[in-house]
């Protein structure tokens, strides 16, 4: 691992220990009340899962005009965390919704569009799974769908009538609901870095366990 | 000629008084109100010194959604540490083997 990596996982772990601290003291919101607060954990999965998307579709088109392995490799590590933050992101929402809402789901423009940005994210994994030879070209195509996607479901709430909250929300916040987002955001985008470079370590490994077995075939 | 007009009139007239009983009786202006799905918020404003109403209670909520996301993290970073742990274990055990063979 590179020697950045161990301070920077004691730095994460220590703001995800911090971060309930935090959030605690944080005040409810007047109309949600206290499950407000899941947007704390929701908000930056929600990011989370808009970027991974991103750095995996233009991994995809880099790979696909280049044809380098690293690319390939960092948009398939790209893809399994866009199907974790979406997951996350996913099930956190109807969590919310339920109190906030009366409901748990909603048809909406914002709802949809993450529901087919995750579907596309297990689109390229099962790709990559199961596709056998010239996969890695199909899924980096589907790739470039799920990035496509990414901007579709950031405007989505405030285009399209929806009773999601709109993205202008967040510069609105008072300090008091601010301090604990922001310190949130930054936890899970150091998760993100971490959980890349952990997956991309992974893929180079695998990489490697293929030509030695090739080495030993010979 | 006035005696057919006098019978359009006529019905047309109970139409319109039909359809006003209707939608009296049906509450049409309250069922269209429902139908308006509720204003998203633009603003999250702390609440003050009066609690928020609790109709579902939000503690459950609360917490299980932190609980799918932290134990969410934790397995998968769990299973990464396997999957990397069993890789570079094959390719030291590889390595060795190939080692051997250089030597034999």
């Amino acid at each position: 691992m590179p020697k950045w990596f161990s301070p920077t996982a004691i730095l994460c772990g220590l703001m995800f220990v911090v971060s309930p601290v935090l959030i605690a003291r944080s005040p409810d919101e007047s109309a949600m009340g206290m499950v407000y607060k899941i947007y704390y954990y929701h908000m930056p999965s929600a990011w989370m899962f808009l970027l991974a998307p991103l750095v995996c579709g233009v991994s995809s088109a880099l790979f696909l005009a280049r044809g380098r392995a690293e690319d390939d490799r960092r948009a398939w590590a790209a893809a399994e965390l866009t199907v974790l933050f979406g997951a996350l992101t996913l099930i956190t929402g109807p969590l919310w919704a339920r109190r906030a809402w009366g409901t748990w789901w909603v048809w909406d423009a914002r709802l949809t569009s993450s529901l087919v940005g995750w579907m596309i994210g297990w689109a390229y994994l099962i790709l990559r799974r199961y596709g056998g030879p010239g996969s890695d070209k199909l899924a980096a195509g589907v790739a470039l769908f799920g990035a496509v996607n990414v901007p579709f479901i950031f405007i989505s709430v405030n285009y399209w009538r929806t009773i999601h909250p709109p993205t202008t929300v967040v510069p609105k916040l008072p300090v008091s609901m601010g301090v604990p987002l922001w310190f949130c955001v930054t936890a899970f985008l150091l998760l993100f870095i971490l959980l890349m470079t952990m997956r991309l370590r992974l893929e180079v490994a695998r990489t490697r366990l293929d030509a030695l077995y090739v080495a030993l075939d010979e | 000629m006035l005696r057919s007009m006098s019978k359009c009139l006529t019905f047309v007239r109970c139409a319109l008084v039909v359809a006003a009983a209707l939608l009296v009786l049906t509450g049409g202006p309250a069922v269209a109100a429902q139908d308006q799905p509720p204003q998203p918020q633009d603003e999250f404003v702390p609440v003050g010194n009066s609690p928020a109403p609790e109709q579902i209670p939000a503690a459950p909520l609360l917490i299980g959604a932190y609980i799918v996301v932290l134990g969410g993290l934790f397995f998968y970073v769990l299973s990464l540490s396997r999957r990397l742990g069993a890789v570079q274990q094959d390719v030291q055990r590889l390595e060795g083997e190939l080692k051997r063979r250089g030597r034999a």
